[in-house]
């Protein structure tokens, strides 16, 4: 089996490299007669490293079924008794698994952009050759230094070492897929942007070829990120989602160049400016997307999620410096290509609202970068490293995020060039009284900002989300109001229709939306509340508006996991409202405990203030045998996932093509003649 | 106000009720302080205990740790509390300090704001400051680009008027 694994990756590995050499060659000599030949050789050839890698996966995937453990990284990474979906797991739960697994998205990537290559050969031909620059680079690691058929010395054991129980929860099935799938899917726009800056490429046709891809990107990576946070929060057991590990870091550092990049895009192709900056923020996307990869693997920062340490780290670096000094050369010989057709004409307009925004997006990203890089900075400095936690970023990046909220609410009430006074005044007017309104309101229900920064942040937080989603429905309700009294159709079907007539620009505003409501899901924090506590039979906690009543605790043991849990009845205003069993299970083959907290969202009882009830199983006391239960409440938690959800749905509106400009029929009086007889 | 008919009965005059009442007032007050103390340490504990990090190698902070049987959390839980029971005398600063002592500079969660630790803080809003400069600076520069010059017969309408007209365009272009 690990043969043709072996073989599937060194022939990947020659393939990529002949559609890099050959597909620049043809590029270099384009005016020779044989280079349309040999650049379509390079095309095809990259259609074959897809094949390739795409073999070497399932190779890899099928060992795991089949338990041969002959192979080092599934004897490493999986066992006999491991059900069958974490199987599929396996493939990204290692270092060398989930470089593969990268290989191979970056290979289906290239395949579909090279069988689409009749869009405009040429810019594809370009692009097609550095994604295969990025193949060969991805590949030689691989096949020289993360190895994944390494076969076992000696006597072959009779089972595996397990995998890592962190990961044995469904959202590990499709969190890193969709997160690679975010981080991959950024090379595909980066290409395209060095190619059309390479050729001179003229117009802004790259960015219209890219738009899409860059979207789907975008939300790959958005709900990887988010699937993340609710990992962490449904596994971890601390009661928190975002702990600012620098993994997590990662991860969200080309998610907020990415969006910079999808906003700032709109003024090059409406107006015809920002285009270096356009250029070097998908490039700083990329690189942000390789340095994730670099921190992971590399073991220079500590993190939970970090693979071990290993040498793949200087190969990141040096990957990353080469890109830089590539990226950073053709910037600055091909600058002239990048001037802008127009200047801005005013502060209170649409474009300069994008310039903040992007200004504000990539502090964020800068202040996370920072902090993520600080420690070691520090130890250069001072000899010793100082830890960057959550109490650092909380305090810097949350007034930024608050700026850019507030950005996001205001910037679509600007229109393109310049907005008047007047118009501002009357579009922002109900926005701004109903957010103001919530701030009011949140302070006569007990809410005291000026008491604690964090209320006063969550006040903010508040009133500006609030902001964001009035200014949404006032835009939906304007531009719906307008179709509906030219074509007659009821509000509902107008702003339907809006909608499908500007897919881009209403999807976006759902999009912020999502955010908004994500922004309310993450204020409640400074009002949770927590009690740990032992608890035998009948005993109760008390906490916020539930009694937990502790009915039974019993363990089970299944052949992957022993496990024990607490039966815990859930009461509320007198009322038994749900049962509860939150579990710690011990995983045989690794021989590691793992908690499984259970979380119950109080929907049917408060809709809007949902909050979470959250139990962890925390362990059983040794004398008396009794398990102790920590209970947390998290008020608003709920919202963060259904703003994701909206997020989605936002971003999939604005990939739907736009709908032709509805035809309204006008009535036009018609002269009859007179001698027009009715049934003639 | 007291009754008609009812003696009035100075407060000070009662030798019996003014120390039982002075007793009741200091017990009361005593309580109060104690509460307040409990209520401070409580938070104090919160406070400080979401300022340092766990030294097990989780890399949670320390309250928010929750390996189970985790020994490192638990001894620092209980030094914590031990360092809070000893009263006023004993400062936060103080109390972080007896823990950078024994667990190293990184048992702190956030860098402090001395020495070269300070530009943790400072930098990123240097690096916003001079961001918003910069952008007010590009914006202001475009803005004061003279125009390019017009073909004969294009005249310049004012602000207000071409307000009217985008807004115009506005309406029948993008809904």
């Amino acid at each position: 089996m690990s043969t043709i694994g072996s073989f599937a990756l060194i022939a990947a590995l020659a393939l990529s490299g002949y559609c890099f050499l050959a597909g620049l060659l043809a590029l270099l000599f384009s005016k020779h007669p044989a280079s349309a030949a040999i650049g379509e050789t390079a095309r095809r050839a990259g259609i074959a490293t897809f094949a390739a890698v795409l073999l070497a996966g399932i190779v890899l995937v099928v060992a795991a079924f089949n338990n041969d453990f002959s192979i080092a990284y599934i004897f490493h990474h999986s066992n006999r008794d491991l059900p069958a979906a974490y199987k599929f797991a396996v493939l990204w739960s290692g270092q060398e698994g989930s470089l593969l697994f990268w290989s191979l998205l970056l290979a289906g990537y290239g395949f579909v952009l090279r069988l689409r290559y009749k869009t405009d050969q040429r810019l594809f031909a370009y692009a097609s050759v550095i994604i295969a620059a990025v193949q060969v680079f991805f590949l030689l690691i691989l096949n020289c230094a993360a190895y994944p058929f390494a076969t076992m010395q000696g006597a072959l054991p009779q089972d595996g070492a397990g995998l890592n129980p962190l990961l044995q929860y469904p959202e590990m099935v499709i969190h890193p897929p969709l997160l690679y799938l975010g981080y991959v899917g950024f090379t595909v726009p980066f290409a395209f942007a060095l190619g059309a800056l390479i050729m001179k490429y003229p117009g802004e046709k790259w960015i219209h070829i890219t738009r899409r891809w860059t979207m789907v990107t975008w939300c790959f990576l958005t709900i990887g990120v988010f699937l993340g946070a609710h990992w962490a929060y449904a596994v971890l057991g601390w009661g928190g989602y975002w702990g600012w590990d620098p993994v997590e870091n990662a991860s969200l550092m080309p998610w907020l160049t990415g969006t910079a990049f999808l906003h700032s895009v709109m003024m090059q192709e409406k107006r015809g400016m920002l285009k270096v900056w356009n250029m070097s923020l998908i490039f700083a996307t990329f690189l942000l997307s390789m340095l994730g990869t670099f921190l992971t693997r590399s073991g220079v920062i500590s993190s939970v999620h970090a693979f071990a340490q290993s040498s793949i780290g200087a190969w990141f670096l040096v990957f990353i410096v080469l890109t830089l000094g590539v990226c950073t050369f053709f910037l600055v010989a091909n600058r002239s290509y990048l001037k802008s057709e127009h200047k801005l004409e005013s502060l209170v307009s649409r474009e300069s609202s994008f310039l903040f925004n992007n200004l504000l997006l990539l502090v964020v990203c800068f202040t996370i970068l920072w902090g993520t890089f600080f420690p070691i900075l520090s130890e250069f400095v001072q000899g010793h490293k100082v830890t960057v936690g959550p109490p650092f970023f909380n305090r810097v990046a949350v007034p930024v995020a608050l700026l850019l909220l507030l950005l996001t609410a205001v910037g679509p009430l600007l229109a393109w060039r310049k907005t008047s006074l007047e118009s501002l005044k009357r579009n922002f007017l109900f926005p701004a009284v109903g957010s103001l309104a919530i701030g009011v309101m949140m302070i006569v229900f007990g809410v005291r900002p000026w008491e604690d920064p964090s209320f006063f942040y969550a006040t903010m937080a508040a009133v500006l989300s609030a902001l964001v989603i009035f200014t949404v429905i006032s835009e939906f309700l304007r531009g719906g109001r307008v179709i509906a009294g030219k074509s007659h159709q009821n509000l509902l079907s107008a702003m339907i229709h809006l909608c499908h007539r500007n897919t881009r620009r209403y999807g976006g505003y759902i999009v912020h939306f999502g955010v908004a409501l994500v922004v309310i899901g993450i204020l409640g924090t400074p009002f949770n509340k927590e009690v740990e506590r032992e608890m035998g039979f009948g005993d109760e906690i008390s906490i916020g508006p539930y009694t937990l009543v502790c009915q039974s605790y019993t363990q089970d043991d299944n052949p992957n996991y022993a496990n024990e849990w607490a039966i815990i009845n859930v009461f509320r205003g007198g009322k038994q409202i749900t049962t509860m069993y939150p579990e710690r299970r011990f995983y045989k083959a690794s021989q590691q405990p793992q908690t499984l907290p259970r979380i119950y969202p109080s929907f049917r009882e408060d809709f809007f203030l949902v909050s979470d009830l959250y139990l962890v199983y925390e362990g059983r006391n040794e004398t008396t045998g009794q398990p102790i239960i920590k209970a947390h409440v998290n008020p608003l938690v709920p919202w963060i996932w259904i703003g994701l959800i909206v997020m989605v749905f936002g971003t999939i509106v604005a990939l739907v093509p736009n709908a032709a400009a509805v035809q309204i029929a006008a009535t036009t009086p018609v002269r009859v003649p007179a001698h027009v007889g009715a049934g003639d | 106000m007291w009754e008609q008919g009812t003696e009035m009965k100075p407060f000070l005059s009662n030798r019996r009720i003014f120390p039982r009442r002075w007793l009741q007032a200091a017990v009361l007050a005593v309580a109060v302080i104690l509460f307040m103390g409990a209520g401070d340490d409580t938070a104090r504990f919160k406070d400080l205990g979401h300022r340092m990090m766990c030294t097990c190698g989780c890399g949670q902070v320390l309250l928010e740790c929750n390996h189970v049987g985790c020994q490192a959390s638990e001894k620092m839980r209980n030094q914590l509390l031990a360092a809070l029971d000893k009263g006023g005398s004993n400062s936060d600063d103080l109390i972080l300090q007896g823990f950078v002592q024994e667990y190293g500079p990184t048992v702190i969660a956030a860098p402090t704001a001395t020495g070269f630790n300070r530009v943790a803080w400072i930098m990123p809003f240097l690096v916003l400051a001079l961001g918003i400069a910069f952008a007010v600076h590009i914006v202001r520069s475009w803005k004061n680009c003279p125009e390019p010059a017009l073909a004969d017969g294009i005249i310049i309408r004012p602000g207000s008027e071409l307000d009217e007209f985008r807004q115009k365009a506005r309406k029948e272009t993008d809904l």
